[in-house]
């Protein structure tokens, strides 16, 4: 069985070669291997994921894996660093096994049709698949240079893919600080991965986490901390936050697979993942708690007012990050990776959607230039209605299920004010999710009349995704999050989180609906409702119910602030809080300068001083000319006193 | 192969080679191509017999060769190979023929001489990786000197008289003093027995080096002096500023030698000579280098992010690869010193290829601005996609070769103090920085109007210089994925080093 295991990578990558060597000759055609191998390496990934899920021979509940070669070997040293090529599959990787490769498989589909009219419609595909491969190393490795390799393989892939369109300038910036901004992030895992070694001789995960008891404490909190910035870069958290926006750059669904459903999920995959290291620290778990529930509701903020369907979308998925974070520093490690679960099929839905909505409308990307899209592109408008529900957390739909979790979570581990605010982002989402869907929606149009007459739903081969996306997004709760608390996805996860919960001495009450249990969800959906019901009087009702008929106009949040005295909320929110500015100012202006005088010193000061040696040694060397005066004894002479001197020298040396 | 004097063949073929190209008619500039490609071809193959048939569990030297050349000072002909050289000479004789068959094109006049000059110039590499007697070592060290003076001033770029004037003059003095070391180790080690024989011997000044004879102040002294010829070869901030100017004028293949492999005679000189027969000194003066390369690592990149020219960036990345050398030969750990040969190699390989893609591109438009080039990815889309591989490989991307080497001089001296490696990761950033956004200036974004100007001269990659690259990106692929394959020749070597160093910590 384990055998199996590399099949799940190697296949995509295979793909990937394939598609590469032969896309340049079969531009027309070599895609289909990509997607062939996606395909393949879904149904692998699935038997190895409902095995594992099962807690079914090889794998048990503590995982199986398999060695495939020595990476980096001991070479006969006693403490010389090695590092294994092996895969490993537990639980926890299932999930995460089943989220990529099936959303992966589906992207690969829309794509088909997204890219139809792209001359590099081949490089896409290949890059995809060796993102494929990339993201499945990253979750089955088992051991940390094997994680950080794919960390840093689907890093290259998503800068490959932002910067897809790379005759536009803002395409190729966009992608160069994405790989950036990861890079500072990934600097402080490297850091991470090094002490670890340091400690323990090891980076094997399941024996790191066997023994990282011994540890000294102050080394567990900077492992834990260390590792925790990488996972900041990687899923974009405050600080490290302004990449993703920008990554909207990249084709739709690229933005759908990597920069919502996938590759921003491995941080909290590698929190969780690493949960002995950070329950072994409660320090740091405050620290992910606080940096995860600060981006939820500063993402959100931010969200309120971006024009930019995509960006509106970018901003949710870091809010909803934020979320994850937060559930995994409150300690509630299932409801993080349940949220992880149904955020990917509902965000990659959202993405999806907005893909076909920019499709239908010829590339635009402002919302202030859609409306009225409902009767016009009748699937899409549907599967994304199911979206924005389930992000909102409207029950039975999966965000419902998954965010309920989160919230009582933090409230039941006694972090309330982790909840207090997730509270209210909760209220925000539901706001700004149908902010956009009115926006785009409802009401009346205001598509550039040029382009208006050929609206059109989008062919088959994305629609149908859209459909198979749909059903998880709604069901997924249900099925796999229901009865809460003790639902499959707990059975399934509850070997890997054990230990943990039970030395962090979180005893968990059972779920108890006509208590704290209920009370919090049916706060969390009134208030939900209440943000529905505001939205949709600001954005548009085609349905006049209880009187809520309005004529929207774009700008009702701007023009609202303004009433109320919050225009510089608004300015603030609008500008992104002038993140982007200070940055630029401060890492791009300065550094430059920086830069440029670390130049001016080399060429002036470290190269000016060779130089000056130069001129006066050749200075000199006129000076000495006249010593050459042709007379033997002279010349006899100097030899006779340089040999004393380099005889007495030598005396001086050897006589020590 | 035990009677077979390998080394001496590998060594002395690329001369007899360049006698042959001699008498060779001048108006015949293919066939003195095509010979020159043979014997560097050919040099190849033996070196790829001698890294078979070298037995990699074995410690010490193999194939070794001596004979006596001037006895009454003990200087002998001895040649002999462990791991650590073997693989430097099959770094040398692949980039040598990569380089050749790279000059094909761009050496339009002077074929002739050209081509001696670099057999010639293999043959200085080559010894300098092979020779066991210190004197031997000094002459094939100052051999790689004249070819090179005459490669980047006969064949380089406008401003080359200054680049090889200051290049030649910088080299000579670190190995002047180098002499003057190695003369007074001589002198040493006649006082201390009486006698001559072996006074120029590797093997008998290292055991006797290992036994504590060399007192501390000679130590310290010698150490400097050999120290400074190595540094200014590697080269070590500050000594670094030759550097830039000598590649920048350099002809392509000129440039290729110069990072590929002379930045690694100082980097080997390092590890065979200055560590291994003055460790109180190498021990004393650690902190200082250590604190040198962490400067060199972070300073050389920073410094690369402002270059305008393609080359000078380049070379200012080298000096940041090359700090990861020193690095990991002053922390004293296995680790770390595996990596820092992996990292010699590694760097020959990527470096190497990335000058042979700026040689493609300065082929067509006769130009290396960064400011001047743009939408290369349309315009040449192979040369594009082989030069971001290349990137890549340099930015220590995990799966090829770089990131080993990297990782393990980072890894051995976060074990030797953590600090070192939280002074210099902040390279991770500036080196995707500097290469990252190099390229998006050179290849993405609109065809520049400078290109455009040029039309159809801006083709893409030809078959012949697809071929140059295409087996440095294997190497990178395969070593990236399996290191072991270099590190199996380690053990030997880096368990030697680490003996020979360890031994002064008492003295």
């Amino acid at each position: 069985m384990t055998a199996l295991l590399p099949l799940i990578p190697i296949l995509p990558l295979g793909g990937f070669v394939l598609t590469g060597l032969l896309g340049r000759r079969y531009p027309d055609d070599a895609h289909r291997i990509a997607v062939w191998a996606v395909v393949a390496s879904w149904v692998v990934a699935s038997i190895v994921a409902v095995m594992a899920l099962l807690h079914a021979s090889p794998f048990g509940t503590g995982g199986a894996g398999i060695t495939l070669w020595t990476w980096i070997p001991a070479n006969g040293f006693a403490s010389g660093f090695n590092a294994s090529m092996g895969l490993f599959v537990d639980p926890l990787t299932a999930c995460l096994l089943i989220v990529v490769t099936t959303i992966g498989m589906l992207v690969h589909v829309y794509s088909i049709g997204y890219m139809a009219h792209d001359p590099g419609r081949w490089r896409f595909f290949a890059y995809l698949n060796l993102f494929m491969f990339s993201m499945l190393l990253l979750v089955m490795a088992d051991n940390f240079l094997l994680v950080f390799a794919g960390w840093e393989l689907v890093g290259l892939c998503s800068y490959l893919l932002i910067g897809f369109w790379y005759p536009r300038r803002t395409a190729a910036v966009a992608a160069k600080k994405a790989f950036l901004v990861n890079r500072i992030g990934d600097m402080g895992f490297a850091l991470g991965i090094m002490a670890i070694w340091t400690q323990l001789g090891t980076l094997n995960m399941q024996d790191v986490f066997a023994k990282f008891g011994s540890v000294p404490h102050e080394w567990q909190i900077a492992i834990a901390l260390l590792i925790f910035c990488g996972a900041v870069g990687k899923s974009a958290q405050f600080p490290l936050h302004v990449w993703l926006p920008d990554a909207m750059e990249g084709p739709t669904p690229v933005s759908a697979l990597i920069h919502a459903a996938t590759m921003v999920n491995a941080g909290v995959y590698l929190v969780a993942r690493c949960n002995p290291i950070f329950g072994a620290a409660p320090e740091v778990m405050v620290v992910v708690a606080a940096i995860g529930i600060f981006t939820a509701i500063l993402a959100a903020s931010i969200a309120f007012t971006q024009t930019d369907i995509k960006r509106v979308l970018a901003y949710s998925t870091l809010s909803q990050l934020g979320y994850m974070f937060a559930s995994l520093g409150v300690g509630a490690w299932t409801a993080a990776i349940f949220h992880l679960m149904s955020h990917g099929f509902f965000k990659g839905l959202l993405f999806l959607d907005s893909g076909s909505v920019i499709h239908s409308v010829d590339g635009e990307q402002d919302m202030r230039k859609m409306g009225g899209l409902a009767r016009k592109i009748p699937i899409t408008y549907a599967t994304m209605l199911v979206g924005a529900v389930a992000i909102s957390g409207v029950p039975p739909l999966a965000g419902f299920f998954s965010k309920d979790e989160i919230l009582g979570g933090a409230f039941k581990n006694g972090f309330l004010w982790v909840w207090a605010i997730g509270f209210v982002v909760a209220g925000m989402t539901a706001f700004y999710m149908f902010r956009l869907m009115g926006m785009t929606f409802w009401g009346p149009s205001h598509v550039d009349p040029e382009v208006e007459h050929h609206i059109h739903e989008s062919p088959r081969s994305m629609t149908g995704p859209l459909i198979l996306l749909a059903i998880p997004a709604a069901l997924l709760g249900l099925a796999i999050g229901f009865p809460p608390e003790t639902g499959l996805l707990h059975q399934w996860l509850a070997p890997v989180f054990a230990s943990t919960i039970a030395a962090s001495g979180h005893t968990e009450a059972a779920y108890n609906f006509f208590g704290v249990d209920g009370a919090l969800a049916i706060g969390t959906t009134a208030l939900v409702a209440v943000a529905i019901v505001l939205a949709w009087r600001l954005f548009g009702v085609e349905i006049p119910v209880l009187g809520l008929r309005a004529q929207p106009r774009p700008d009702q949040v701007r023009e609202i602030s303004a009433r109320r005295g919050l225009a510089l909320l608004y300015k603030g929110s609008f500008n992104k809080w002038w993140f982007d500015d200070i940055n630029n100012k401060l890492f791009v202006e300065w550094g430059g300068k920086l830069a440029a005088a670390a130049f001016w010193f080399d060429r002036t000061v470290v190269d000016g001083t060779v130089n000056g040696i130069g001129t006066v040694t050749a200075g000199a060397g006129g000076w000495l000319r006249r010593v050459q005066t042709g007379r033997v004894q002279n010349y006899a002479l100097g030899i006779a006193l340089g040999l004393i001197l380099v005889a007495a020298g030598y005396l001086v040396i050897a006589a020590r | 192969m035990s009677g077979l004097p390998i080394l001496s063949l590998i060594t002395f073929l690329p001369l007899l080679g360049a006698v042959l190209i001699a008498v060779l008619p001048s108006g015949d500039p293919n066939l003195i191509r095509r010979t020159a490609l043979g014997t560097a071809l050919a040099t190849w193959v033996l070196s790829l017999i001698l890294l078979v048939a070298f037995a990699r569990t074995q410690a010490g030297f193999q194939f070794t060769e001596a004979a006596d050349w001037i006895p009454s000072f003990g200087i002998q002909y001895k040649l002999g190979v462990d791991g650590l050289s073997v693989l430097m000479v099959v770094l040398t004789t692949t980039l040598s023929w990569i380089s050749i068959l790279a000059s094909f094109g761009p050496i339009k006049f002077r074929v002739k001489e050209y081509m001696i000059s670099f057999l010639v110039l293999e043959v200085g590499m080559i010894g300098v990786f092979v020779a066991l007697d210190l004197f031997l070592f000094y002459i094939f060290w100052e051999l790689v000197l004249v070819p090179m003076y005459l490669i980047i001033g006969i064949w380089g770029g406008a401003n080359r008289i200054y680049a090889t004037m200051k290049f030649v003059l910088y080299t000579l003095v670190g190995s002047l003093l180098m002499l003057v070391a190695i003369l007074a180790t001589a002198f040493t080690y006649q006082a201390a027995t009486g006698s001559w024989a072996g006074a120029f011997d590797y093997e008998k000044l290292q055991a006797f080096a290992a036994a504590g004879s060399f007192g501390q102040n000679f130590q310290l002294l010698a150490f400097l002096a050999l120290f400074l010829a190595f540094a200014i070869k590697v080269p070590m901030f500050p000594f670094h500023t030759w550097l830039p100017d000598a590649h920048t004028e350099a002809p392509t293949a000129g440039s290729v030698i110069l990072a590929g492999v002379l930045l690694k005679l100082g980097a080997y000189g390092l590890i065979r000579f200055a560590v291994p027969l003055y460790p109180y000194a190498a021990h004393t003066f650690a902190w200082p280098i250590i604190v040198l390369s962490v400067i060199a690592i972070v300073y050389g990149a920073i410094v690369s992010i402002v270059q305008p020219d393609l080359k000078r960036l380049i070379a200012y990345s080298s000096v940041s690869h090359m700090g990861f050398v020193t690095l990991g030969i002053f922390v004293f750990t296995a680790t770390a010193l595996q990596g820092a040969i992996l990292q010699m190699i590694n760097h020959g390989l990527i470096t190497g290829g990335l000058f042979l893609l700026v040689g493609v591109v300065y082929e067509r438009t006769h130009d290396r601005s960064i400011a001047k080039m743009g939408g290369l990815a349309a315009t040449m889309p192979i040369w594009s996609t082989v030069f971001g591989f290349f990137i890549l490989a340099s930015a220590g991307l995990p799966g090829l070769s770089g990131f080993v080497g990297e990782f393990l001089v980072f890894v051995g001296s976060f074990v030797y103090a953590p600090g070192i490696v939280v002074a210099s990761i902040i390279v991770m950033v500036l080196v995707a920085t500097y290469l990252l956004w190099m390229f998006q200036r050179v290849a993405f974004g609109p065809v520049s109007d400078f290109l455009a100007g040029l039309g159809d001269h801006v083709t893409d990659m030809s078959r012949v210089e697809f071929a140059t690259l295409a087996p440095l990106a294997a190497l990178i692929v395969v070593f990236g994925l399996f290191p072991s394959l270099i590190l199996d020749f380690l053990n030997g070597p880096v368990q030697h080093f680490l003996v020979a160093a360890g031994s002064a910590v008492g003295g």
